[in-house]
């Protein structure tokens, strides 16, 4: 099997104590990948794409979002804080940039760079790649690893459109690396970069990175998380005083711009370039570009976040307030910084050198089987079967459309009785038993929900 | 297995509804995505033409475990002349479809470049069928 599907790695899990079995996550997924099973949800490894639509629709946060223990950064002499810029314009606006920085290095980080520091260097970089030759037309943005991981398993065909070239999160760990070590005569072994992601989609892809053999960040740290303690630090007074820390690099109006929707094409010199976000849309016009109904695009900025970014998961703070925030650091920011005191632009060649990655390779999630004869036999069946179900996607059966029901029936994970049409049919010509039915609704949504006890005596 | 779908003469906002659907199907069969691609291009070409010059038309899909073969059949002016019409650059559609950003008058070679095996047949003033096969 392909590395890439191998190592498929998921940053989202279920704590299947404190689940209820509402099914909203089965709804609201865009790959179809959970369906219900004894009243807890299942996960389609192959499907899922990290975006985390489940997480937010989660009634009694059963999803939670792996990190690394905070404690792990301890551990190093030197650990890193490699911080979106969006983590900064979470914060009241009270509470002033200084204020969060010294807050960092109060809890234990030694530096602190913004990720998008590089994007001074990339954005020379993807003006040039987007003439790629190996590359189809309209290039899709590398940027959003879920938009990377959706075009794997639903666009399959749209794999040959992705930029290859890395994000501004790897470019600048690569560049920190290098100045720590020639600046600061810190050794690589003694330094530790921890990123602080803002959606699980990053945390996945550096536990399985598509397209590269390995990630240069050390540990993950969830940016809610982060965003707690660092309130805490500043409301408790504790942060630290400005002289014991090194001052921070100065960020570009652009670059702050990057991470908010249109951040990227603003970038692009020249051509017709689109940025959409949400990955609701992104699918509805990726189908679109798929069937060649539009074209002359030349770049696409894709973003699985409402608001990119800042509508992250783990954000903690309302997307637009953050937006806000993040819109009028960037105003008051300097358009361009001179050579000479934008540390990131000696390494200009050396991230140029080093910002490609492999050719992203398709998953399909569709496939049938392996045997195309077997394939197409088992499209036949559950086409036979979807025609006959009622369409109105009620979910009783436990899947997210009667679609994804009828394929489930056919690869027999679970009977054509379980749908709820069906059993009322057969009830009426005697073909199934009261016991056979509340067995079946058991199956799918756990004995709990279904017990007898359960209802107080005077609501019946 | 055979399955049919109706297109609408001058519903530009669904043309391209078969052609999802068909990659879809092809997909879950495992079918290359070049392939895949293809074919999606010649039968969107092909839909978006019943759209713009037909009053409607019928699409059937055969898809086997080694090829798939589409029959589009159209209710519609006909095409006069076959050949010309299969030159790049020749067009018949109105002003307003061309304003649309269909009709540019490729429709034919396009579909004939990414069919494997392409059948046209016309009768004036009845409508046209157009038969494409991709191996795969």
């Amino acid at each position: 099997m392909d590395k890439q599907q191998e190592n498929f790695h998921h940053a989202l899990k279920f704590q299947y104590d404190l689940c209820i079995g509402c099914a909203h996550c089965t709804e609201i997924c865009p790959t179809a990948a959970i369906h219900i099973e004894n009243g807890l949800p299942v996960l389609n490894p192959n499907r899922c794409i990290d975006c985390g639509r489940c997480y937010s629709v989660c009634p009694v946060s059963a999803i939670y979002v792996e990190q690394d223990d905070f404690q792990t950064i301890y551990e190093y002499q030197n650990p890193v804080a490699l911080v979106p810029s969006i983590f900064f314009s979470q914060f009241p606006e009270k509470i002033k940039h200084e204020e969060i920085l010294s807050a960092l290095h109060r809890l234990g980080f030694r530096f602190i760079y913004e990720v998008e520091k590089s994007v001074d260097i990339l954005k020379h970089i993807i003006n040039d790649r987007v003439n790629d030759e190996d590359l189809e037309k309209p290039v899709i943005s590398s940027f959003c690893p879920a938009i990377v991981r959706l075009i794997q398993v639903k666009f399959p065909s749209l794999v040959n459109n992705i930029m290859r070239v890395k994000p501004p999160l790897d470019l600048t760990a690569l560049h920190i690396k290098k100045q720590l070590v020639e600046e600061n005569g810190i050794a690589e072994a003694d330094m530790a970069i921890f990123y602080v992601a803002p959606c699980p989609a990053k945390i996945a892809a550096i536990k399985s990175p598509v397209g590269e053999d390995k990630s240069p960040i050390t540990g993950v740290i969830n940016m809610n998380f982060l965003y707690n303690k660092v309130l805490r630090v500043i409301k408790q007074g504790l942060e630290m005083p400005k002289h014991q820390y090194e001052h921070r690099d100065l960020m570009t109006r652009r670059s702050l711009q990057w991470s908010l929707s249109g951040g990227e094409i603003a970038l692009m010199k020249e051509g017709r370039n689109l940025a959409i976000d949400e990955v609701h849309n992104v699918s509805a016009f990726l189908e679109k570009i798929e069937n060649e109904d539009i074209d002359n695009i030349d770049f696409l900025e894709l973003r699985a976040c409402d608001q990119s970014c800042a509508g992250g998961i783990l954000c903690a703070n309302n997307r637009f307030l953050t937006v806000e925030r993040q819109r009028k650091r960037a105003a008051a920011s300097p358009v361009r910084i001179s050579k000479k005191y934008n540390s990131i632009s000696k390494n200009s060649e050396y991230l140029t050198a080093n910002c490609s990655v492999g050719a992203v390779q398709p998953r399909s999630m569709d496939k049938l089987d392996n045997d195309r004869t077997v394939a197409m036999q088992k499209m036949e069946k559950a086409f036979k079967i979807n025609k006959f179900l009622p369409q109105v996607d009620c979910r009783i059966c436990g899947y997210q459309t009667c679609k994804e029901f009828a394929f489930a029936v056919t690869n027999e994970v679970i009977g054509l009785k379980s749908c709820i049409f069906v059993q009322r049919l057969l009830n009426e010509n005697g073909g199934i038993s009261p016991e056979e039915r509340a067995e079946l609704a058991k199956k799918t949504w756990g004995k709990q929900k279904l017990d007898i006890n359960n209802i107080p005596d005077n609501l019946l | 297995m055979i399955t049919e779908y109706h297109v609408n003469g001058g519903d530009f906002t669904n043309a391209g509804s078969v052609s999802s659907t068909v990659k879809k199907m092809m997909r879950q069969l495992g079918v290359d995505s070049t392939v895949v691609k293809r074919t999606v291009v010649a039968l969107y070409e092909a839909e978006v033409n019943i759209v713009a010059h037909a009053y409607r038309g019928v699409v059937t899909v055969d898809l086997q475990p080694d090829k798939i073969y589409i029959k589009l059949a159209d209710e519609g002016p006909g095409i006069a002349d076959i050949p010309q019409a299969m030159q790049e650059g020749y067009s018949t559609a109105s002003v307003a479809v061309r304003e649309m950003g269909f009709g540019a008058g490729m429709g034919l070679p396009n579909i004939k470049a990414n069919s494997d095996i392409l059948n046209v047949n016309s009768v004036v003033g009845k409508g046209t069928t157009v038969e494409i096969t991709n191996n795969f």
